[in-house]
């Protein structure tokens, strides 16, 4: 065999930030070949200019704002960033093609998807409408979308956020392109449809022998579907190589930083609980939201939480899993009463709170305190953070001083500095405002703490630090906790016991280590066998990395 | 406050409209020392053309056209700032309380608020100050009657997306009173559409009052633009300046505070600006 042609070959391309940007290029000096017939993984966290470098192939940078200014692109040859625009039209779509991550916003809601695909055909061939229409369903088929007449005439709204991926898939694909870019195609999806669709993905580029680039932040993709790998790292490409050479021994300080903190699927071993009387009990929670409906209507009615029940002993943490909208959110928010549970009890120490009043509650309010998903939504932007912080104290009668000094000390334990204190959000990076978040629960000495998703906005080096400080806070103050968790690497390493949910009922639980190991609910076992990279096991360092600074 | 000067000062439009407003405020707050008397006073032939003894000229009782402008000035912008405070102050106390509460508050605050929306808001203002009888107070309180709707839809709809922020639950964890959120949390994150709001509600304060001015239901014993062009429209073909002089005094104001209102919006919502 002759020594194969790459189909897309990137040649020192570098894209040009607007000068106030805190770097002068969002991608400096990028050279990348990608080969029929396999899957290229670009890796980076957020910011590493991953999604930059592939708009930058299709002629998508906004502008003048960001524009390429060295380096070629060759698709077959041709440099994409020198042909004329009506070329580039023509390229798009039938020799390279896109998917994105969010498929709701990437596609028109006004219009069917029938309709969306058949203008990407129509525009670049020649065809009668019958024979498009045929090439369309035979492509829903292909891309085992269910009932494809249905949803060749229905409008993305309609569709699961699964099926409108594969929707997008088959759009990238109806014209048979040779290069398939996806970025980060799985990330907005639950576990179980990512496991699909990146089934579907290998599946589709094998029968068509796709060139893939393939956009992701998630090593666990990266070790299911890669051939081969590339690791970036503010803008530039730090290791790239065959997907078992990076994963298993990579050779870059960085790739090392970001797979050792890649959270094992294997539980570590845990002591056995210190005591039998639970702490936090939840017993027969029930909570249902209505939505609509008016005089005239029922409106439709969502139950978020059957029946919920489960026990904490103090000092553990339970891991609420589940997929979105399986409840688990709404059961951390009743127990932390922000929502008003319809039925059952919630026990602390023995005492029912499910059914006191605002007034009564308040004294429990700093028993129990709550660390948000959100990096970004979750402090007030128009406030100093220390202020934020010492809030909580001041509103339960410490006054300004003490708790402005707790405030500071507070910032320290949770490793940043006192002096911050005077400074606001936006100041801050995702995984410092998730300390400080930590920091303003722990203003108010709780013994429990409801953590909803805390690190599943952080990247993955960030998120190995947050998860250690929760660890740390966890054994310093005796804390029990309820952690909320899509992601079941997390789950594996924080949780002492685990409880599976699925709409709004707890199907399984039980001691980490045993679910893992033997589940016996047939919804765990799909969710365990859709971790990305289960067979993986990120290898460990015996030079512990540094990771990178937060 | 160095860098949201260098944000409004991007706009150019705007800072001229500041420069304007600028000079309108200082009209009427250096206008009496010029023009200590009351501008109802006559003081020469009727009928001068402007650029005469008169630098604006004399209407058709003899009354110094400059006099009666820089007295208005006060009258405008007066009613104009004072009107819009009461407004807002009310549209953002109906609107915080609807959009944080919700349910049946939300239901009965907003009703109301449609019921004083569904009557066009000029015709209201006449009969307002018909009812009240005209004078400086009552032509306020018609104003901040119509005015305040606005507001309250505005801010409702921005407290009922702050309130879902986890900042604000967080808050609620801490055990924190209504009051204090809704005050410390959730109003400081609204206050720039606000501001923009308030600030083209005053342009919105000063043409109503000139209307109701121009019709007669002004304060009679205060000097208006409105009631000038009101006075001076008998005789606009033969003395036209009567009329244009007032009237291009209203634009600039209207025109500047629409300006700078402009200018505010974009300073204060830079993510808007970036399209």
């Amino acid at each position: 065999m002759a020594e194969p042609t790459p189909i897309l070959d990137i040649q020192g391309l570098s894209v040009a930030l607007p000068s106030n940007a805190d770097r002068k290029h969002a991608v400096g000096d990028l050279s990348l070949q990608l080969f029929p017939n396999e899957i290229v993984c670009v890796v980076g966290e957020s910011g590493s200019g991953k999604s930059v470098m592939a708009r930058a192939i299709l002629g998508l940078l906004p502008v003048p704002r960001v524009r390429p200014v060295a380096g070629r692109i060759l698709l077959e040859g041709e440099d994409l960033l020198a042909v004329p625009p009506a070329r580039l039209r023509a390229i798009r779509g039938q020799r390279i093609s896109m998917v994105f991550q969010e498929p709701m916003t990437a596609l028109n809601p006004v219009m069917t998807i029938g309709d969306q695909i058949d203008e990407v055909v129509a525009t670049h061939l020649p065809l009668p409408e019958r024979e498009r229409r045929q090439r369309i369903l035979e492509l829903f088929a292909a891309v085992k979308l269910p009932d494809p007449e249905r949803i060749r005439h229905a409008y993305p709204h309609q569709l699961s956020g699964g099926q409108r991926q594969r929707a997008m898939i088959a759009m990238a694909l109806v014209l048979g392109p040779p290069v398939l870019i996806a970025d980060e195609p799985t990330t907005a999806l639950d576990v179980t449809t990512q496991a699909q669709v990146l089934t579907l993905i290998k599946e589709m580029q094998g029968l068509r022998q796709t060139g893939v680039l393939f956009i992701t932040h998630d090593f666990g993709v990266v070790a299911e579907i890669a051939d081969r790998v590339a690791v970036m790292q503010r803008g530039r490409i730090v290791e790239q190589g065959p997907a078992a050479d990076v994963l298993n021994r990579p050779q870059h300080p960085y790739t090392r930083a970001l797979i050792g903190a890649v959270p094992k699927l294997e539980p570590p071993p845990r002591p056995a609980p210190s005591s039998k009387v639970p702490f936090l009990e939840v017993r027969g929670l029930d909570k249902a939201f209505r939505s609509g409906g008016g005089i005239f209507s029922r409106g439709r009615v969502v139950h978020a939480a059957r029946n919920v029940s489960f026990q904490l002993r103090r000092g553990e943490t339970l891991g609420l899993v589940g997929e979105s909208g399986s409840g688990k959110s709404t059961v951390a928010r009743c127990v932390i009463r922000l929502v008003d549970p319809d039925g059952g009890d919630i026990l602390i120490g023995g005492e029912d709170i499910a059914h006191l009043g605002r007034r009564a509650l308040r004294p429990w309010r700093q028993r129990i305190q709550m660390v948000f998903q959100d990096p970004f939504a979750s402090l007030n932007p128009r406030r100093p953070v220390g202020r934020q912080i010492a809030d909580g104290p001041m509103t339960h009668g410490v006054t300004a001083e003490a708790a402005m000094a707790r405030a500071r000390s507070l910032l320290e334990l949770v490793g940043l500095e006192p002096k911050a204190a005077d400074r606001y959000p936006h100041e801050f990076s995702g995984g410092q405002r998730q300390r400080i978040g930590i920091a303003r629960a722990l203003a108010m000495d709780p013994e429990i703490l409801v953590a909803d998703e805390p690190v599943s906005a952080l990247d993955v080096s960030v998120q190995a630090q947050v998860l250690e400080l929760l660890a740390d806070i966890r054994r310093r103050f005796g804390l029990t906790m309820l952690f909320i968790t899509h992601d079941l690497r997390v789950a594996a390493q924080v949780c002492d016991t685990i409880a599976v949910m699925r709409q709004g009922e707890i199907v399984e639980s039980g001691p980490t280590a045993e679910i893992f190991a033997r589940p016996s609910h047939p919804y765990t076992q799909t969710l365990l066998a859709s971790v990305p990279g289960r067979a993986w096991t990120p290898p460990a360092f015996a030079d512990a990395p540094v990771a990178a600074a937060v | 406050m160095i860098a949201f000067w260098h944000l409004f000062r991007r706009n150019r439009a705007a800072v001229f409209g500041l420069a304007l407003l600028g000079l309108v405020l200082l009209l009427a707050a250096a206008g009496p020392l010029f023009y200590p008397e009351s501008a109802f006073k006559l003081v020469d032939k009727p009928f001068q053309a402007p650029f005469g003894h008169w630098l604006l000229g004399t209407d058709m009782l003899g009354r110094d056209v400059l006099a009666g402008l820089v007295h208005g000035a006060r009258t405008s912008l007066l009613i104009g700032l004072v009107a819009t405070f009461v407004a807002a102050t009310f549209g953002v106390v109906m609107g915080g309380l609807a959009g944080y509460y919700g349910g049946w508050i939300d239901d009965l605050l907003m009703r109301t608020t449609e019921l004083f929306q569904t009557i066009p808001s000029f015709i209201f203002a006449i009969v307002l100050v018909a009812v009240l009888s005209p004078s400086i107070e009552s032509v306020v309180i018609a104003i901040a009657v119509v005015s305040w709707p606005a507001m309250a839809r505005l801010v409702r709809g921005e407290f009922m997306a702050l309130r879902g922020r986890e900042f604000v639950q967080a808050s609620v964890a801490q055990g924190m009173s209504d009051a204090k959120i809704i005050l410390v949390q959730i109003l400081p994150n609204c206050l720039s559409p606000i501001i923009v709001t308030g600030s083209l509600m005053v342009a919105t304060a000063i043409l109503i009052e000139s209307g109701l001015s121009f019709l007669g239901l002004g304060d009679p014993n205060v000097m208006s633009w409105g009631f000038m062009i009101g006075a001076g429209r008998g005789v606009l073909r033969s003395a036209w300046w009567l009329c244009a002089i007032p009237g291009l005094a209203i634009l600039l104001t209207v025109l500047a505070i629409n300006l700078v209102g402009e200018g505010l919006n974009d300073a204060l919502n830079p993510r808007l600006r970036e399209r």
